[in-house]
């Protein structure tokens, strides 16, 4: 965690916490050879052995998540998150990070909204002694006081730096926008009245109730073989609770659009959220949005978003929108940054693009080339160990067959023309869930326009902000 | 670990960023684990191939490289290396606006550019089977772009709302322009990779057409192909398309900009925002790169910055955070990968109340340790490993192996420089990591920059 605390320009990059990875589809090298494990221990992972390069890839998450913090100490998760690779049973935290460095062994903890995650990676001559620390820092974490200290002040700093941050203020405004009171609405990073007062029985509570093998899902690409990989992962994940204690989390749909918050900020650059409701992953519209929203918006250089907004009026650097799919709820978001006497402009740009596909839905031309994207980009999204396995977990959080990718292609060929244009309409058809955060001009607020929200210092998730060339 | 955002206000897309951190190993990310070394040519028209195979998925990445970047820029034209990239999807004679991009997605593929100080890139990862057409979209926007004031001027305004996001909108991203501004006396590294926006405003579609035809040839650029491709199958293939490009005789093979003088004043700038709420310390110092170091002396500023800045052992971290409660984080860096001579930075971010002349002691006493001690063997062992294991996490990735070959030969590093870098960190000693720090880590050749809040009243701004 700490090597992105300064880092804030890269996470403009990274999407708002939510499962934003597109549809995952699995390089032709894995399809036949995805392996379910079961260890004599009883854990499951969905194995890839591969010895074309000599390292371990595993991906790994916990049901819990930033939804599972305490409803008055948002952050909780992610301080544990921050704070498992600080040293374990006897090893303080130089001790542990040396024994990590020594062997280059990669090992990190992110929080999700749903999911605690956690990544491993190491050449694979040092397999033992990577599971060895994971197992460590899993059951036996130290906590030790000047090491949550350090790390509370990092994310301290981090919130102070946000709560200045454009695109960091959007995200943020936007989940409360559109969750309100709702864990999903909550800063999952915290804020900075959250983070001082926790104490370290907070982050054991959460360890006890999150990190527990029913909830647990594990993916593990590389060179090595299954049985040395079972024997692995029942030292590492054998040794905690069946059962965690999860508390649960309340299904909800997100606010009715239209609905507008305006963040005053001075900064030459507005930038602009946009969204609402969604559709969950196991809706039988999934598809149908899937493919409309890669028309609409999706991460290409040609969608009519970026067409219209971009290529024709030169109103921004980067448009886009993305599908999230949460456990209890699911939103469409998007996100753009304009200059400040163009933002009234870019706005209704943006709403009247979002508006026309709603009421006309895509042209057959569309679908068939999106359809056709779709179809293609599977070989290509999983190129490396490392995101195959975060694929092969994804699917499995998303409660997918294990031969979902060979069923995949068939079901986006299924998807019609009049169901697209079905799915557009209930969708795009209502208005948007918008957060401006930029200098307070005329143009930008229009008479609609909520002028309550105000900037308080907190901490959010960086607004999506994809790669555009 | 404290992964600072370097420069990125300079770069110009999104893989750029991914390069710049990469590059944070230094010069000439190579490895020499892989079975065989990449397959290289170069036709007759000068191009240079280099051929990556990776026969895991059947996907390929090409990517082409240019040599020529912001640094190659004429003064007061500052930006337009990277306005031509963007103009670079407008469409060519043969191929209108949108038909290469639409081919790219249509197959399910992937593209994107990027440009630097050294270099300008395009790349497109794609199946397999759709090698040869994008070797001839390429190959034909080399020589072919048109463009046209109707998707010149829009563009300009996107590039200006890229200043914005990138650099505007970023107070850190501004200091960053300044520190480099005050480094580089006379060398064009002085001067954005996004440009300075009064220029930016200015730059025209007969700017950019001008520059496109005075670097754009074969002779000054790169191929490389990495995927699941035979090297002997392609070349007909890469002779029927780039092949047939003409070179441009008149490109020097070579690139000659103005040098630095030798550095005697340490410098420093402060920029004050009013919305800095974690201030920062920057200081960069001016070192060699690895095509203008001697023997030996690029390896060792990659074990240094290491040494001092990767991961919560390092140097820094240990004395400033640890040790004592002068700061949240740190982090250094040194950035090989270039034709001349580049930066070792280092970064803090100070605790609440802690003064930056206590930051900068305690910097400037972690830099005489290591100028007067030799590194301990277990610790050089330590970063030495980590250096070296980076070459075979890169293996797991054809794009970022396309990217170290690429802009390793960009900057004049050769395929077996590239490939044996990892021998080279394994030779690096003790003594040669202090002397790095004795020689190039001295106050006069640094710039040290200040991001401090700016608490004067706010004034009544004329914004246009």
């Amino acid at each position: 965690m700490r090597r992105t605390r300064i880092g804030a320009a890269r996470r403009l990059l990274a999407a708002i916490c939510f499962a934003v990875t597109s549809l995952m589809t699995v390089p032709a090298f894995a399809t036949t050879k995805i392996q379910h494990l079961v260890t004599p221990g009883g854990i499951e992972a969905w194995f890839v052995q591969d010895a074309t390069v000599p390292l371990v890839a595993m991906e790994y998450a916990f049901a819990g998540g930033a939804a599972q913090d305490p409803a008055d100490k948002p952050g909780v998760g992610y301080m544990v998150a921050s704070l498992l690779d600080e040293g374990a049973a006897d090893l303080d935290s130089k001790t542990f990070r040396e024994r990590l460095d020594r062997h280059a062994i990669e090992l990190s903890f992110s929080i999700e909204r749903d999911r605690f995650r956690g990544s491993l990676r190491m050449l694979k001559e040092h397999s033992g002694e990577a599971f060895d620390l994971l197992h460590l820092a899993l059951t036996s974490p130290r906590f030790d006081a000047d090491d949550v200290e350090r790390i509370r002040s990092q994310i301290i700093s981090e919130l102070r730096r946000n709560s200045t941050n454009p695109n960091a203020l959007a995200g943020r405004n936007f989940l409360k926008l559109a969750f309100d009171d709702h864990p999903y609405g909550r800063p999952s990073h915290g804020t900075l009245e959250s983070i001082p007062p926790i104490t370290t029985d907070d982050l054991r509570i959460y360890v006890r109730h999150v990190l527990a093998r029913d909830g647990l899902k594990i993916a593990v690409v590389g060179d090595i073989e299954p049985a040395a990989l079972a024997k692995l992962l029942d030292q590492t994940f054998g040794g905690l609770p069946a059962k965690g204690d999860l508390t649960p989390v309340a299904d909800v749909v997100a606010t009715k659009p239209p609905q507008r918050t305006f963040v005053p900020l001075d900064v030459p650059q507005t930038v602009v959220m946009f969204g609402g409701p969604g559709v969950k992953r196991h809706d039988p519209d999934f598809m149908a949005a899937y493919i409309d929203n890669h028309i609409l918006g999706g991460g290409s250089l040609s969608s009519r978003l970026y067409r219209e907004v971009r290529e024709k009026r030169g109103l921004a650097y980067s448009v886009s929108q993305s599908l999230l799919w949460m456990d209890h709820s699911a939103l469409f978001a998007g996100t753009t940054g304009t200059r400040a006497d163009r933002a009234g402009e870019s706005i209704d740009a943006i709403n009247n693009v979002i508006q026309r596909f709603a009421e006309d839905g895509p042209t057959q031309k569309e679908l068939d080339e999106a359809k056709s994207y779709l179809k293609g980009s599977q070989m290509l999204e999983l190129d490396t160990s490392s995101k195959l396995a975060t694929g092969l977990l994804q699917y499995q959080t998303d409660n997918l067959p294990i031969d979902y990718i060979e069923k995949r292609n068939s079901i986006v060929e299924a998807v019609t023309l009049d169901q697209a244009k079905a799915v557009a309409k209930r969708l795009w058809g209502h208005g948007l869930l918008t957060v401006v955060v930029g200098r307070a001009q005329a143009a930008t607020q229009p008479a609609a326009a909520q002028p309550g929200a105000t900037a308080r210092p907190g901490a959010a998730q960086p607004a999506p902000h994809p790669a555009a060339h | 670990m404290t992964a600072l955002p370097r420069l990125t206000a300079r770069v110009s897309t999104a893989l750029a960023l991914c390069l710049a951190f990469l590059f944070a190993f230094g010069a000439s990310q190579a490895q020499t684990v892989t079975a065989q070394p990449p397959a290289t040519f170069t036709l007759p028209n000068g191009l240079a191939v280099v051929i990556i195979p990776d026969h895991r998925t059947p996907v390929v990445t090409q990517m082409i490289w240019y040599k020529v970047g912001s640094a190659d820029e004429t003064p007061g034209k500052s930006g337009l290396a990277h306005f031509l990239e963007h103009l670079m999807f407008k469409g060519t004679a043969k191929h209108p606006a949108g038909e290469f991009s639409q081919t790219v997605l249509r197959v399910g593929g992937e593209e994107n550019a990027f440009t630097y100080f050294d270099y300008t890139g395009y790349y497109q990862r794609v199946p397999r089977d759709q090698l040869a057409t994008m070797m001839a979209f390429e190959a034909d926007r080399m020589t072919g772009l048109v463009l046209k004031d109707e998707n010149v001027l829009p563009e300009r305004d996107v590039v200006l709302e890229e200043y914005n996001m990138r650099v505007a909108n970023n107070p850190d991203a501004r200091l960053t322009e300044q520190i480099m501004a005050a480094l580089y006396l006379n060398h064009p590294y002085g001067r954005p990779v996004i440009g300075w926006r009064h220029e930016i405003e200015k730059l025209t579609r007969k700017d950019a057409l001008a520059f496109y035809k005075r670097f754009y040839a074969p002779n000054n650029a790169t191929l490389v192909i990495a995927g699941d491709v035979d090297a002997q199958k392609i070349r007909p293939e890469i002779e029927k398309t780039f092949g047939q490009v003409p070179p441009q005789p008149a490109i020097p093979p070579v690139r000659i900009r103005p040098q630095e003088p030798l550095p005697v004043a340490s410098r420093t700038v402060t920029l004050a925002d009013p919305r800095v709420e974690q201030p920062m310390l920057r200081r960069y110092y001016l070192v060699p790169a690895a095509t203008t170091a001697a023997t030996g002396e690029s390896p060792a500023l990659d074990v240094l910055a290491r040494l001092m800045g990767e991961g919560s052992n390092a140097y820094l971290y240990r004395a400033l955070v640890v040790d004592k409660p002068l700061a949240v984080n740190t982090n250094a860096s040194y950035q090989g990968t270039m034709v001349d001579p580049t930066q070792f930075t280092i970064a803090v971010a100070p605790k609440p109340g802690v003064s930056f002349a206590a930051v900068e002691q305690a910097i400037d006493g972690v830099i005489a340790h290591l100028a007067a001690n030799p590194v301990p063997a277990e610790d050089l062992e330590r970063v030495k490993t980590q250096l070296i294991a980076q070459a075979v996490y890169a293996q797991d990735s054809q794009t970022t192996l396309a990217r170290w070959y690429g802009a390793g030969m960009t900057v004049g590093l050769s395929v077996d420089e590239i490939r044996t870098w990892p021998d080279r960190i394994r030779a690096v000693t003790a003594a040669q990591v202090r002397e790095a720090a004795q020689r190039w880590l001295v106050k006069t050749r640094s710039v040290t920059g200040y991001l401090i809040k700016d608490t004067t009243p706010a004034h009544e701004e004329k914004r246009s």
